[in-house]
């Protein structure tokens, strides 16, 4: 039990009895010379929320977009809920997936990109619907009443029929929220979601975090450069430098009592320039 | 009727190659016609008082949406009955292209003069430059710079426009392959023949400006 | 002084050859469109064969000039044993050519679209096909309206070509005329105002069109 108890320690997240719903194992990634992820082990806990922090070009975003399978892993497996992601078996052997099985797997994960991504042709709505009615197959009655409840939720509903350029930067996040909520993934990307606003509106998308991270049991994977953010909603942080894990623990200890060179310089960067703290 | 390649090889290609001239030098005549008289068509289209502004954008417009071949008829055969003047084909043909291009012309330097930040206008004023001056030394040069590819583009289009010229008489390429089609009647090789050098030169020359594309970029900064 | 009698001499064969030209530009423009999207979808495919075939032919209609390809329809392809009626070579050479130009605009249309947009559509599941048809495609199809406006302005320019292959549309009935009635004046300038008011129509359509597809969107 000691691997257990290891692990464990690693978070405030009571894990007992669970196995992990995402399990990357030695994991690398290049683009051309450029190595971004250099072999990780990371295991996500179901209902498990763990703050990535790193500086950046650490390569924490490519961890998420891997999963997301936006990206290739050069190297390693993932696997989601027990099933390997990037790979097939076929006769006891592991061949790369296709689309066919990237697209079964994946329903599991959603994401929150920094830039809202929303598709700006189509109403908040319609945003919100499309890819319950194409993906899920909900009828457009079903669709509409989920999306409607999570508009609501992340106080959007009124701008229901609007379209995205006319809504601020912070409130087209919001929907992107709700976007990806209304397909009830099992693990929630979320890759810098405030990165991208202005100042003003990063407090309303960050209080739409934390109150889905109290309410559900979802996993969320939460990269981020607000410090005081992770502390509270995390589990467990992650610090990322150099394509590598440097230190990881629940928030109260790592943010108090970080242990190596690397990550005390980094939270100290935050402390001058006010942003954490 | 099968491909005779002897036909080719010693007919056809030499006396085509005889002709190349021809449609080089009403290309590039047009071109320069249009190069010009695109600038000022641009500076007319632009122009504060309304009794130029408008009536050149009105004149870019009609001759935007109207056929060079008609206009090609209508200067080879209208211009000697109005102006009493008749014309060789080429000259009509350079005018006729190289007006029909002008319009298309004004447009690139309508966007290359727009993409002049506004701060270097101020500056001119700043600087108590003569209208004149502030043209010719400050937002022409900085317009036509990254306008250049593009230009280079339209000479191409004007290139592979010129075979319209056979319809004015003009022996150039095309109507060189035609007249030889008209003597042997075989209109296979030498219309194929035409069709291929057009292919080669303007895919060369395309390929001669996507350099100089990237050449312009990589200095341009 | 506009002589009446010969205006009304040659309206009758203008609208003769009004209806062939606007037939040229509606059948050759819905094919070219049609051949755009096929062409442009071609080209950005993941089949690395369908890429470079559709490359190549794309290429060389657009290479090798309009009248040319018209030219070798007309006179030499039946010398290969192919003879199709006149009217389907004009056809199939506007077709040809504006369908290459029309290639590439959907192509760099496609790519003009952000990458964010197909990545939401990869992290919703959805289907390659289903980002294509509901995310991608309607994004594309309203940066790719102006290019497509200006495209029919150049094919119905494109089909005053065909009257030189004995195609009887607008062009073709007055240079006819002004061999048996002169006044050329007159003739080519009712010429050119008849493919001016074409091409201004043309303008608006797609005009409306663009303002009707940016309806509700900044």
């Amino acid at each position: 039990m000691t691997e257990a108890t290891e692990a464990q320690d690693l978070t405030a997240f009571d894990i007992d009895g669970k196995e992990p719903i995402i399990k990357y194992r030695n994991v690398s990634k290049s683009f051309g010379d450029n190595e971004v992820l250099k072999g990780i082990d990371f295991d996500l806990y179901p209902g498990e929320r763990v703050a990535i922090i790193g500086p950046s070009g650490s390569g924490k975003t490519t961890l998420a977009r891997l999963l997301m399978t936006l990206e290739t892993p050069s190297e390693g497996t993932i696997e989601v809920d027990g099933r390997h992601l990037w790979h097939k078996e076929v006769n006891g052997k592991l061949v790369p997936a296709d689309e066919k099985h990237l697209h079964k797997i994946r329903g599991d994960i959603g994401m929150v990109f920094q830039h809202f991504n929303l598709f700006p042709h189509m109403s908040i709505l319609r945003n919100c619907i499309e890819a319950p009615i194409k993906v899920l197959g909900l009828s457009k009655k079903e669709a509409v009443e989920r999306a409607k409840k999570m508009l609501d939720k992340v106080g959007m509903l009124e701008k229901a029929d609007d379209y995205p350029a006319s809504l601020s930067g912070g409130q087209q996040q919001r929907v992107a929220i709700a976007r990806a909520l209304v397909m009830r993934p099992k693990v929630m990307l979320f890759d810098e979601p405030t990165s991208a606003l202005d100042p003003e509106t990063v407090g309303e998308v960050l209080n739409v975090i934390k109150d889905i991270a109290k309410q559900g049991d979802m996993s969320m994977m939460l990269i981020t450069h607000e410090m005081s953010f992770a502390r509270d909603v995390a589990d467990r942080v992650c610090f990322f430098d150099e394509g590598r894990i440097q230190e990881q623990g629940p928030p109260s200890k790592l943010f108090a009592h970080p242990e190596t060179e690397r990550l005390r310089d980094f939270l100290k960067s935050f402390h001058m320039n006010g942003n954490g703290e | 009727m099968a491909w005779d390649w002897n036909f080719t090889l010693n007919e056809v290609v030499p006396e085509l190659l005889n002709v190349i001239h021809v449609t080089i030098m009403a290309t590039l005549g047009a071109f320069a016609l249009a190069v010009v008289l695109g600038l000022v068509l641009a500076l007319g289209c632009r122009s504060n008082k309304k009794w130029i502004s408008w009536p050149t954008r009105g004149v870019v417009e009609f001759i935007r949406l109207t056929p060079p071949l008609v206009q090609l008829f209508f200067i080879f055969f209208v211009f000697p009955h109005l102006f009493g003047l008749t014309l060789k084909p080429m000259v009509a043909g350079i005018l006729g292209l190289g007006i029909h291009y002008s319009t298309y012309l004004s447009e690139v330097y309508r966007a290359g003069i727009e993409s002049v930040p506004k701060g270097q206008w101020e500056a001119a004023i700043a600087l108590n430059f003569s209208p004149l001056q502030k043209w010719k030394s400050v937002i022409l040069p900085q317009a036509i710079r990254p306008i250049i590819p593009v230009m280079g583009n339209y000479l191409i289009v004007l290139f592979k426009e010129t075979p319209l010229l056979a319809a004015i008489g003009l022996m150039e390429l095309l109507g060189q392959a035609k007249s030889i089609g008209s003597v042997t009647f075989r209109y296979l090789e030498p219309i194929t023949m035409v069709g291929i050098i057009f292919l080669i030169l303007s895919y060369t020359a395309s390929l001669l400006v996507k350099r100089l594309e990237w050449k312009l970029d990589l200095n341009g900064k | 002084m506009i002589p009446i009698d010969v205006v009304s001499q040659v309206l009758p064969l203008l609208q003769e050859g009004f209806i062939v030209t606007i037939q040229l530009v509606i059948i050759a423009g819905i094919l070219s469109f049609v051949m755009s999207f096929v062409g442009g979808l071609a080209r950005l495919s993941r089949f690395a064969p369908l890429r470079w075939v559709s490359g190549f032919l794309i290429e060389f209609f657009r290479g090798t000039s309009l009248l040319v390809q018209l030219f070798w329809f007309y006179y030499a392809l039946p010398l290969l044993g192919v003879t199709l009626p006149t009217g389907l070579v004009g056809i199939v050479a506007l077709t040809l050519n504006y369908g290459s130009y029309g290639s590439e605009i959907v192509r760099s249309s496609i790519l003009a679209v952000p990458k964010g947009q197909a990545e939401a559509g990869i992290a919703l599941n959805m289907t390659r096909f289903q980002r294509m048809k509901s995310i991608i495609l309607p994004q594309a199809f309203r940066i790719m309206l102006p290019s497509f406006g200006n495209l029919m302005i150049e094919l119905l320019k494109g089909t005053a070509l065909v009257s030189l292959i004995t195609i009887q549309d607008m062009t073709f009935y007055i240079t006819q005329a002004r061999n048996t009635i002169g006044h050329d004046t007159l003739l080519f300038s009712m010429l050119l105002v008849a493919y001016f008011i074409i091409g201004y129509v043309i303008t608006l359509v797609f005009r409306w069109l663009e303002r009707k597809f940016s309806a509700g969107r900044v």
